[in-house]
């Protein structure tokens, strides 16, 4: 087999893993290195359903000895099966890197013969790169379950970001689904990752030269939609795993059917991909803008609004904090006024200090005033003809036809998603199509 | 100071050249209706006021931007002049005059006119050096990396730190088209040097069979349930896509050659 049929294999079986970002961490190459990474992270291309392309994607192996139901990798799948060396996909990498076609590699694997050796293979691959190309590019590696500590150690010393999936937001759906996975054994080295990563940071306080274990910190993702789990509980969860494990993100796949099974949505399912959209804007308000998870959602609303997103939503039901003035108000509250970013927020700041902001002010700043005009006050006047009531809102936020989906889905908010029947309850709003993004923004 | 609505300067085209336009303008009390470069394709229907270029005034001018408007404007302002913002010269004037009457509080009027042109052509600038850091595609000749761009603002200067700190022991270059420069790096040396046309000789076997693995990776990550060719388009400009590996495929290439197939290059790695 030469190494266009494993390349196409490989990163055949690896796409579905959605983390492709290459941000966290500040390097330069080394002299007589090869490699440097930006903070900000950077994007090589993207591919044809819009995802970006910064990291070269592949499995070291997708041979695997688990048999984990939703896995176009289990064990019981008859696909073609194919491994690197750890020299072939160095070179690989290296010679993709030097073109500028890649900002590093993301390296997971399937289980090959048993963790610890699957683990060693890819620790080979890292210190190939690292030692004898001396790469400082970035580095993504998974950590494989089970694997022993001191190897997941040598791992995330040669890494710059490592992660653990999650797969599946409850211990119900795993027990259903990955029957070799159990709870444990995916928080087992999400803690120890988690737990060097601070024994790290204090001994480079003592010992600046100490190596660097995780720079880039670590993430992990789940699947959307194949379990009936609610936004509540994935948003909840979401919301732990940043306070609990100090993750760096969060990533949400929603599930493509590979696999015909009695326990998984039918294969001619449609990937949900508008819940996917408002968990990521959930995430980033959770992550940017203050928020927190029972603000959001709650157990009487379990599920996102399909037409509104969460921050819309959330300041409709709460226009009674409204409106403000952005001449006067904190920044974590401007924070909270739809239409108003985290970019805007600031040059707000900024700008309010030398001149009292007015509206066409605002509009060169980047503020959206179609949905901000409803929430603010300058100088302690709204806009001309603004009427702020729960209606008039909303009809100047959606367009007429999603309006009127939204009036006449009103029972469809109470009643929890049936998942296992599920097509895209509605037609997604079309800027929400266009805008539709997984990993990397 | 007058407004002066049949004047127009001419300057050599260089940021020293708008520096000594800024000292004429002040020393005349006068605000010119234009301030245009030698190349500049414009009918002049007013007599252009040559501008010549004393490095005497230009760095006069110089110090007093870092002394009275601070470093962080003298930086925007030299970013500015990269910019392909129209009437770029007469902007950073207007800016740098308001900069001499408010000091350093002018990088907060973000909302007064001047100000504001002058940072959103700025921050287009960085946005297309940002992308360019990664949509750029080198290709190996004989061990020197070769990669071609079309830009439309003069991005080469923003390029020089990123791929210099990425590519230390290697030789590369990268050729503007748009304004006929070229970025030249070897082991910590680097020179942005006029270069109007490149010819580029035939690629190697190797070369070629890396495009291809390239190609063969892109099409395979993409997810077909999931295709969104307008979030690609969105994040991706199709004018960016004219210089980029994974989009030129020679004719009888498409689709890309699937492992199965016959005839492909045998890669020895």
């Amino acid at each position: 087999m030469d190494v266009f049929d494993k390349l196409k294999i490989l990163t055949d079986a690896a796409k579905y893993d959605v983390a492709c970002t290459s941000s966290g961490v500040n390097k330069r190459a080394a002299p007589g290195g090869i490699g440097s990474a930006a903070a900000a992270g950077i994007c090589h291309s993207f591919s044809a359903d819009g995802r970006c392309i910064s990291l070269l994607k592949v499995l070291f192996t997708n041979v695997c000895s688990y048999d984990c139901k939703y896995c176009v990798n289990r064990s019981s799948n008859d696909t073609p099966r194919a491994t690197f060396t750890p020299r072939e996909l160095a070179e690989l990498t290296i010679n993709f890197y030097r073109r500028n076609y890649i900002e590093g590699l993301f390296l997971s694997s399937g289980v090959l013969k048993s963790p610890d050796y699957t683990c060693e293979q890819m620790i080979e691959t890292l210190r190939i790169l690292r030692e004898d190309y001396r790469f400082s590019g970035y580095i993504h590696a998974k950590a494989i379950p089970g694997a022993d500590n001191a190897l997941v150690t040598r791992l995330g010393l040669l890494a710059d970001r490592m992660s653990v999936n999650i797969e599946l937001p409850s211990q119900n759906s795993l027990q259903l689904l990955a029957p070799d996975k159990t709870k444990q054994s995916i928080f087992t080295p999400m803690g120890f990752i988690q737990n060097r990563i601070q024994e790290n940071s204090r001994d480079l306080v003592k010992y600046r030269h100490t190596p660097k274990f995780v720079p880039a910190g670590q993430s992990t993702q789940m699947i959307i939609g194949a379990t009936p789990d609610t936004d509540y509980q994935i948003l909840n969860l979401t919301e732990g795993l940043y306070h609990k494990y100090k993750l760096k993100r969060v990533f949400f796949s929603a599930y493509m059917p590979v696999t015909h099974d009695s326990l998984l949505p039918a294969i001619d399912t449609k990937p949900p991909l508008w819940r996917e959209h408002r968990l990521y804007q959930a995430d980033w308000l959770l992550r940017f803008y203050g928020f927190f998870a029972g603000e959001l959602l709650d157990k009487e609303h379990q599920s996102f609004n399909p037409f509104l997103d969460p921050k819309c939503n959330w300041a409709l039901h709460h226009l009674d904090s409204f409106p403000i003035d952005v001449n006067r108000a904190a920044y974590r509250d401007l924070l909270r006024v739809p239409g108003i970013g985290v970019k805007s927020a600031k040059r707000i700041i900024t700008a309010r200090r030398t001149t009292t902001l007015h509206f066409d002010g605002l509009k060169k700043l980047g503020v959206v005033l179609k949905r901000a005009q409803y929430f603010i006050t300058c100088g302690g006047k709204t806009m001309e003809d603004i009427k702020i009531t729960h209606n008039a809102v909303l009809r100047s936020l959606l367009s007429e036809k999603t309006l009127r989906l939204y009036h006449s889905s009103f029972t469809w908010q109470a009643e929890q998603l049936s998942l296992f029947s599920q097509t895209t309850p509605h037609p997604m709003p079309q800027e929400d199509i266009v805008k539709c993004i997984t990993g990397q923004i | 100071m007058h407004n002066r609505p049949d004047l127009i300067y001419c300057y050599d085209g260089s940021f020293e050249g708008l520096l000594c336009c800024v000292f004429e303008s002040y020393e005349q009390k006068e605000i010119p209706l234009d301030i245009i470069a030698p190349n500049a394709a414009q009918p002049l229907l007013f007599s252009g006021r040559k501008i010549a270029t004393d490095l005497q005034k230009s760095s006069r001018v110089l110090t007093s931007i870092s002394a009275k408007i601070g470093t962080a404007a003298l930086d925007f302002v030299r970013r500015a002049f990269l910019t392909c913002l129209a009437q770029k010269e007469l902007h950073i004037l207007l800016f740098l005059r308001l900069g001499y009457r408010h000091g350093p509080a002018v990088m907060d009027m973000l909302t007064h006119e001047a100000v504001n042109t002058l940072f959103k052509a700025v921050k287009y600038l960085e946005r297309e050096s940002h992308l360019l850091t990664g949509f750029l595609r080198f290709s190996i000749f004989n061990n020197v990396l070769v990669g071609e761009i079309e830009p439309k603002n003069c991005v080469l200067p923003l390029l020089v730190p990123h791929y210099s700190e990425r590519f230390p022991e290697e030789r590369f270059l990268i050729h503007d088209k748009t304004h006929g420069m070229g970025l030249v790096y070897q082991p910590y040396q680097s020179a942005i040097v006029p270069l109007e046309a490149l010819e580029l000789p035939d690629v190697e076997e190797e070369e070629q069979a890396f495009r291809e693995l390239w190609q063969l990776f892109y099409d395979t990550i993409a997810i077909q349930g999931r295709s969104n060719p307008k979030c690609r388009m969105n994040h991706m400009p199709k004018r960016y896509w004219k210089y980029m590996t994974e989009f030129n495929r020679p004719q009888n290439n498409i689709p890309p050659k699937l492992p199965d197939s016959s005839g492909k290059l045998l890669l020895t790695i």
